[in-house]
């Protein structure tokens, strides 16, 4: 039995530190990372394909794991900045390290991963262990040889680019000249080149002369993925800007501003709120921009500004429900969203540990689960159906027993295969999903 | 999957926001189980605006103990809690509550918000009324009088920040219903003190601590270690630097915030 307003509970318990709170590919596919609350990043990395072994087809595993931020406290303010990882964007691999930033809500910092498999043995004048040996038992000169080791990495913190910003920071980009990055947070958005840690360049500042006229707030931004002076950011009006870095120093004015007329008949007091953009993304082509708000994603022309070229409705049965969802603060939960390698298959996650597909050619959808239950190594999953009265099917999930605890907010697709991360609560799923025969 | 406790905790958030509820008198409707199936009369829609307007409010005043509050949502809920003044404003039913006697607690009106969620074109289709009650116990009998007073009362709308104080003055409820409106009634009280104009005085000290009742819910019910819940369980030794932070003089009240979530 349920009431209006309050909405089901979780039965499980786990620490609160291990929920994951990003997921990201490399640009080859071939890591992927996830931070979590506790401040710590976990890379897992594909295994190579095998004839002897089929099942093992490029599984992933864990390769390493580091503390990438600890909980530090802001003693003027008397205020504690969470380790909690918000953003990890990889680096383009330029040698045979890897390299990705990290950031909580204050600090980004840059991770450099190396491998070593080998090690030099047989030094002159120290043993094995490293202790000096004694001169009088050394008789011979011999040149140290690099023998084989068990695999180690290590990952060593290169950059740590503080003191940029008062406000929470939201999302970092790494730009296509691979020199530069953004960091946004709710009122500014600065660059940085990634050499230098001591200062950077506020090129957005949306904080009113006097905060009490504080309306709209940053909410995610990104780089073109092919035009270095271009980036675009998303506010919580539900508008986004495209900002030309050419055309001035400080961005405020953007060079086209997106955004779709408010529906009068469709208007109520949580209209704004539903219409904030929790994620952006630029197409792999560079030509289209996805965006998330609390009921839909939107694919957006660039060259069409006053409205999407496409909109997906998400979970359209909350639309009834918006007063328990602000009530229990589930309405400004931030989904993530994200595009397939061909650009033609969105995916964006739900409650209940739903997420959700939606093919833009046969505009097809499909709702899928990850949980242990349904989800058995190589079983194919189960599309799954929430019903809004009237005929239920068996299977079928009714709205009044979706569990709003279980939300996957953070979701990433292979940056060409069909392999999805999921990011449910502390669980992490990786499904090799063959997309075109689980759409209905 | 978690009924038990699922109805535990329904039981716990009724208590707190819907408790002034049985006491209301809707049509001398009595029989209300706490759910809105078991409203004969739905609550008008200025009802449910208000209890709108209070959720916002206590939203935006319980303080996260230790970490900066989340700037995106403290704007979508002070636009959301300007919306509902300015929308108020016009009706004139902002005047409404000024004329009123007060005995009113801000929790006596967290009805159910169902009719809020539906779109403006549904409302003017004829699903509801819109009822100017008068937010007293003897709503009934003073309707059909207080209709006509409202069409003369009706001038023009005061600017928002007076309205605003006004508002804020009129949250001094006589009557305490346990612990959690007696915190409350102390949030607002210090807030009445350092006179804030309007809502948008919430900003100008931002960086300022929040507790957040939701994350305390939350924390209590997953049994993990949250930065929250760990510093709720331990108040006594908090010291506080900030000497704005009148949130953290209320650490006091959320003892019992936490006593009644515990016991249940």
């Amino acid at each position: 039995q349920t009431k209006t307003g309050v909405l089901k509970i979780s039965h499980d318990i786990f620490l609160w530190s291990d929920i994951i709170s990003t997921v990201e590919f490399n640009h080859t596919g071939e890591l992927l990372a996830t931070g979590d609350k506790g401040g710590r990043v976990v890379i897992f990395q594909r295994e190579p394909e095998s004839k002897n072994e089929p099942y093992n087809q490029g599984e992933y595993n864990v390769y390493s794991t580091f503390q990438s931020h600890e909980p530090e406290f802001d003693y003027l303010k008397s205020l504690e900045i969470e380790e909690k990882i918000n953003k990890i964007k990889w680096l383009p691999q330029q040698n045979a390290a890897h390299s990705l930033l990290s950031t909580n809500d204050k600090t980004i910092k840059l991770w450099k991963v190396t491998e070593r498999d080998k090690r030099p043995e047989g030094y002159n004048l120290k043993d094995e262990e490293g202790k000096l040996k004694d001169l009088s038992t050394v008789t011979s000169l011999q040149v140290p040889v690099l023998k084989p080791m068990d695999l180690m990495v290590e990952v060593t913190p290169r950059r740590i680019f503080a003191n940029g910003h008062t406000y929470h920071v939201n999302s970092i980009s790494v730009n296509s000249d691979c020199e530069t990055y953004m960091s946004a947070d709710d009122l500014r958005i600065n660059l940085w080149h990634l050499a230098i840690t001591d200062r950077s360049f506020n090129i957005v500042d949306i904080k009113p002369a006097n905060m009490e006229d504080l309306t709209e707030v940053i909410t995610a931004s990104e780089f073109h993925p092919h035009h270095c002076n271009l980036f675009v950011y998303s506010s919580s009006k539900g508008s986004l800007r495209l900002c030309d870095m050419r055309a001035s120093a400080l961005c405020d004015k953007h060079s086209k501003l997106f955004e779709e007329p408010e529906d009068p008949s469709n208007r109520s007091f949580f209209s704004e709120i539903i219409s904030s953009v929790s994620d952006v993304k630029f197409s792999h082509s560079g030509r289209y921009m996805l965006t998330r708000d609390y009921l839909t994603v939107k694919v957006w022309d660039l060259n069409m500004e006053t409205k999407p070229i496409e909109t997906y409705q998400v979970h359209d049965y909350l639309r009834s429900k918006l007063c328990s969802l602000y009530e229990n603060d589930c309405i400004f939960d931030k989904f993530e969203c994200a595009w397939n390698g061909s650009d033609s298959v969105i995916m964006t996650g739900a409650y209940n540990n739903f997420f959700r597909m939606f093919d833009r050619n046969t505009k097809r959808d499909v709702t899928l689960e990850a949980s242990r239950e349904s989800s058995k190594p190589r079983a194919i999953l189960k599309p799954r159906r929430v019903c809004v009265g009237g005929k239920r099917r068996k299977d079928d999930i009714s709205v009044d027993s979706l569990d709003f605890t279980k939300k996957i907010l953070h979701t990433a697709w292979h940056p060409t295969e069909n392999i999805i991360a999921i990011a449910a609560t502390n669980n992490l799923y990786i499904f090799q999903d063959k997309v075109n025969s689980e759409m209905h | 999957m978690g009924e038990e406790e699922g109805l535990h905790q329904t039981q716990l958030l009724d208590t707190m926001f819907v408790r002034g509820l049985k006491r209301k008198c809707f049509d001398g409707e009595e029989d209300i189980e706490g759910t809105l199936a078991g409203f004969k009369a739905i609550p008008s829609y200025n009802l449910q605006r208000q209890s709108l307007l209070d959720m916002s409010l206590v939203k935006l005043q319980l303080c996260h103990m230790l970490v900066e509050p989340n700037l995106c949502r403290s704007v979508l809920i002070a636009n959301t809690v300007r919306q509902i003044q300015e929308e108020m404003t016009q009706d004139g039913t902002w005047q409404m509550i000024n004329t009123q006697s007060a005995g009113q607690t801000s929790l006596d009106r967290l009805v159910s918000t169902d009719i809020l969620c539906r779109s403006s074109k549904e409302q003017a289709e004829g699903k509801l009324v819109p009822v100017y009650s008068t937010f007293t116990k003897d709503c009934e009998g003073t309707q059909s009088q207080d209709n006509s007073e409202i069409m003369s009362t009706v001038t023009s709308p005061q600017a928002p920040r007076n309205l605003q104080s006004n508002m804020w003055e009129m949250e001094n409820p006589q009557e305490n219903r346990g612990n959690f409106q007696k915190s409350l009634d102390q949030i607002f009280e210090t807030l009445e003190n350092k006179s804030p104009n309007t809502v948008e005085d919430l900003f100008s000290e931002v960086d300022n601590s929040y507790y957040d009742l939701d994350t305390v819910l939350t924390g209590m019910m997953s049994n993990t270690k949250m930065g929250h819940c760990d510093v709720l369980e331990t108040f006594p030794s908090q010291t506080t630097a900030n000497s704005n932070s009148n949130c953290k003089s209320d650490l006091n009240e959320l003892d019992h915030i936490v006593e009644i979530l515990v016991e249940s």
